[in-house]
């Protein structure tokens, strides 16, 4: 009999996960079913770009079916919960799927009801969002109108996908206007929950500057407690009101909603905790994460779940040959930031290094931390490695799994660490 | 690494005067700190978030956000912010004794 390995979702990192255990399982060894409730892989960084008419809806979906390699089954349907100790699966047309192991790749979901007003008055009018594909389009529509006010850019509270995307739409929106020729009628302000715009101090110190430079102002430490659209206002839990015309709001992040209904898997939000070497949960031996949905530190990024494929799909075949788990993830991210007129930055870290400069993947490599049109044209080119490496599961060649050193100042790390 | 010396005993901290061994962290040490972040007295409430701190940095390696900071402990937002009006994921973690809360990246 083989054993059955079930994905619950059919994104970024289920697809990786199952393509890579499809080649390294042979179909008499193990069935490989992956869940997902619809057939719509929609390329998120993507989003990014429709609101300023850089890239067509339609153009960023595919269908997740055929992004599986054969041998690879596809289940339609709404997962509705799981049951640990049964190694069950509910689905919402009430049938259930038996597991021998099963990996968690649901992603994180908005929680837009969390915050008090976000889909009040106002949504969709002056409250937008650039975070799904209803919210881009429609922010594309009301960016079209906008050519004077205070563009507002909020994060309602950590952990987000893609941490960066928030800037780099700010980044854009700056780089837009100018082109429109109405930048000086328009104030733009970024929001943060953190203390800067951005954790870790080299990196900050870069973007900061890049804000600076671009006129965009920061307002930190900004905890969002009620999204008035009528009024159009932020107002935050310790009482400051942050004024907008149009407010672009990064919503609360959770888990999926299945978690909650799932003993045992979750934590109060919603994500899977998760050992961050081994991507085993910490529920159940039989259980992996991979991507967004897990608990981890580590960036909720594309990059991460492709980096962490290898590592899950290498630990899974252990068990399975009942072989203890050998393979370890760092944490490794990689990220173009846009910083609007045809350049863009790149970072690469992992939980011990934070972004540094220098180059990428080797001292011959792309710039690190420092603007430049190679880099864009990396990020462009990232959407076609998206559909033909990362989602097949193929290692991206000289980019390892683990985060490459040979070409980082990290002496500035530890200077930025001293000062 | 700067040394400071709290409720009598010597603590490694960072630029901004987070404890960077939570291990050398007392009661002692979190009500010194409170005092000096304009905290008086920490009261019960202040201890539970205090003790979720430290479990959640002893958990994960890092204290939670604000709103996983409420989900985890109960307390809501508005009354972390009466606690810790500074900010409660910071200022938390701070008296805990533990680092500055990623949050990011
Ligand atoms: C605006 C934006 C810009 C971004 N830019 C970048 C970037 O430049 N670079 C980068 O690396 N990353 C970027 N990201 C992040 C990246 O898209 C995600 O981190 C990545 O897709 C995570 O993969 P995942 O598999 O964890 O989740 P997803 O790809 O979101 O997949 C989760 C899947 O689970 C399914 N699912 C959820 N709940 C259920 C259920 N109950 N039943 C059945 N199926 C379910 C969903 O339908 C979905 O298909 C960006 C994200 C956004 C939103």
């Amino acid at each position: 009999m083989p054993d059955r390995i079930v994905i619950l979702g059919g994104g970024t990192g289920g697809t990786i996960a199952a393509n890579r255990l499809r080649r390294s399982l042979p179909e008499g060894r193990a069935d490989i079913v992956v869940v997902d409730r619809d057939d719509a892989h929609v390329y998120q960084p993507g989003l990014l770009f429709v609101p300023f008419g850089m890239a067509a809806p339609s153009r960023l979906v595919r269908s997740r079916a055929r992004q599986l390699l054969r041998g690879v089954e596809l289940v339609r349907h709404a997962v509705d919960a799981v049951d640990l100790g049964a190694g069950t699966v509910a689905l919402d047309d009430g049938s259930t799927l038996g597991y021998d192991v099963l990996v968690v790749a649901t992603g994180a979901a908005l929680l837009f009801e969390e915050t008090e007003g976000l889909t009040g008055p106002g949504w969709r009018r002056t409250v937008h969002t650039f975070y799904d594909m209803e919210g881009a389009a429609a922010l594309a529509g009301a960016l079209a109108r906008f050519d004077a006010g205070h563009l507002v850019v909020d994060v309602v509270d950590m952990p987000i996908k893609c941490p960066v995307a928030p800037l780099e739409f700010l980044f854009l929106a700056d780089w837009w206007l100018q082109r429109r020729g109405v930048r000086d009628r328009v104030r733009l302000t970024f929001a943060t929950p953190l203390d800067g715009a951005f954790t870790k101090a080299v990196c900050n110190r870069e973007l900061s500057g890049l804000l600076a430079k671009k006129g965009i102002e920061v307002v930190t430490e900004l905890n969002t407690a009620t999204v008035d659209g009528e009024s159009g206002r932020l107002i935050s839990y310790d009482g400051r009101e942050v004024p907008f015309d149009l407010a672009v709001v990064v919503p609360l992040h959770g888990g999926a909603s299945y978690v909650a209904r799932s003993p045992g898997l979750g934590d109060p939000l919603g994500f899977v905790p998760t050992d961050p070497a081994t991507l085993q949960s910490r529920a159940h031996p039989n259980v992996f994460v991979i991507g967004d949905a897990a608990d981890l530190a580590a960036s909720k990024a594309g990059s991460v779940a492709h980096f962490e494929g290898e590592i899950v799909a290498h630990n899974i075949v252990r068990l399975l040959a009942g072989e203890p788990l050998d393979a370890r993830f760092d944490g490794h991210a990689n990220c173009f930031i846009e910083s609007g007129f045809g350049k863009a930055l790149l970072i690469d870290f992992n939980d011990e290094v934070e972004p540094v400069p220098g180059h990428f993947p080797g001292p011959v490599g792309l710039p690190l931390l420092r603007e430049s049109r190679l880099n864009h044209m990396g990020k462009l080119a990232f959407e076609q490695l998206y559909w033909h490496a990362l989602l097949p599961g193929r290692s991206i060649p000289g980019v390892p799994s683990h985060m490459p050193t040979a070409g980082k100042r990290l002496a500035a790390a530890a200077l930025a660490a001293g000062s | 690494m700067p040394v400071m010396t709290l409720a009598g005993t010597d603590v490694d901290v960072d630029a901004e005067g987070f404890l960077t061994d939570a291990s050398q962290w007392t009661e002692g040490v979190a009500a010194e700190i409170a005092r000096a972040e304009g905290i008086d007295e920490l009261t019960d409430r202040h201890w539970l978030v205090v003790q979720v701190m430290r479990r959640e940095f002893a958990d994960k390696g890092t204290g939670p956000a604000v709103r996983a900071l409420g989900k985890i402990s109960g307390v809501g937002i508005a009354e972390l912010y009466q606690l810790f009006p500074k900010g409660p994921a910071k200022m938390a973690a701070k008296i805990a004794g533990i680092p500055k809360p990623r949050g990011c990246i």
